[in-house]
């Protein structure tokens, strides 16, 4: 696997738009950025006139060579940062970001030749964005392994990358997507909106016995309670990688 | 206070390694668990980050940020780290 270099770079934005109601897509131009693998993430760092700086980290949803780099960014409400990147930031606008970062969170495509383990992707609420990098990574390879993708949200307008994401269940024969609703369901969804429980993720997760690579993502309660599940069905702890994050910034 | 992970110190990491060190692993002095960096258990504050041990909680290592940019970086906890080739 290529390394990358890990540098700070300066990006401008050059696209955005709304993603939900309390998020943006934003489309950065980073003119020496490396490229980076699905999974990796940035730390978005921002100046104020009086030289005042605060950094936080976002997940890539783009993966690859370029030097373009997508982000999508929750509101926090209380933040510091986010609620200017999903208000204020303009296209023209530059920023500072540092990647690619995050090595151990991951995915690559198998070698063509290479006999590879099923994909299990398990993403809470926000946390599909560099999951959803993953399955677009997958897809754009041509890989044949299977690749599933559980997302929990609260509704389904809550759901990052919904078009993009229903694109690929049709382009890739080999992607599965489950939603779990934990609000609001659409009108005839066949199971009633409610939390994600272990039964459930029994039911649409990968069997322990296919030795699924499996990677969690989301808030720390979601990915805690996630990973206990897993290993309580027989998945081994070293096959689950977890990236968690806080929404209090 | 809520935890997150290693995966919120590559950055900072990054700036001291000259290198992301997510996927190398880290030796905890006080209980001998060897864990990736990016598994640690981290608190992060306005004021810097603090990386605990997963298995046993004991400090690995604390980063500190003064507003005009300058750091202290300490590892009182992690007695080796190994970085993948």
């Amino acid at each position: 696997m290529i390394r990358r270099a890990t540098a700070w770079h300066v990006a401008t934005v050059a696209d955005t738009r709304r993603e939900t109601a309390s998020a943006r897509r934003i489309e950065l131009e980073v003119p020496t950025w490396p490229g980076n693998e699905a999974g990796a993430h940035v730390d978005v760092r921002l100046t104020a006139p009086d030289g005042y700086q605060a950094t936080r980290s976002y997940s890539l949803a783009s993966s690859g060579e370029g030097t373009r780099v997508t982000l999508a960014v929750d509101e926090v409400p209380t933040g510091e940062v986010s609620p200017f990147l999903v208000h204020d930031l303009r296209v023209g606008d530059r920023i500072e970001v540092h990647g690619p970062l995050g090595a151990f969170f991951i995915w690559t495509p198998a070698a063509p030749a290479a006999v590879s383990r099923p994909t299990q992707l398990i993403a809470g609420g926000s946390g599909v964005v560099p999951l959803f990098a993953m399955a677009e990574a997958h897809a754009t390879a041509g890989d044949p392994s299977p690749l599933r993708l559980l997302v929990s949200v609260r509704t389904p307008e809550d759901l990052f990358f919904r078009r993009e994401l229903a694109a690929l269940t049709t382009a890739d024969p080999q992607f599965r997507l489950d939603l779990v609703y934990t609000r609001a369901a659409p009108a005839e969804w066949p199971v009633p909106a409610g939390r994600l429980t272990a039964e459930r993720v029994r039911d649409v997760v990968a069997d322990a016995s296919l030795r699924p690579r499996v990677y969690v993502c989301g808030p720390t309660p979601f990915v805690e309670a996630m990973s206990q599940w897993l290993v309580a069905d027989g998945h081994a702890a070293e096959a689950i990688r977890t990236e968690r994050f806080g929404g209090s910034r | 206070m809520i935890s997150l992970d290693g995966s919120a110190l590559a950055g900072a990491l990054a700036d001291v390694f000259g290198q992301d060190v997510s996927a190398a692993t880290c030796r905890c002095t006080q209980c001998g668990d060897v864990g990736t960096v990016a598994a640690t258990v981290v608190y992060a504050t306005d004021m810097g980050m603090v990386a605990r041990c997963r298995a046993c909680s004991a400090i690995l290592l604390t980063l500190v940020t003064a507003p005009g940019g300058r750091r202290w970086f300490g590892m009182p906890g992690i007695a080796a780290v190994e970085l993948p080739g």
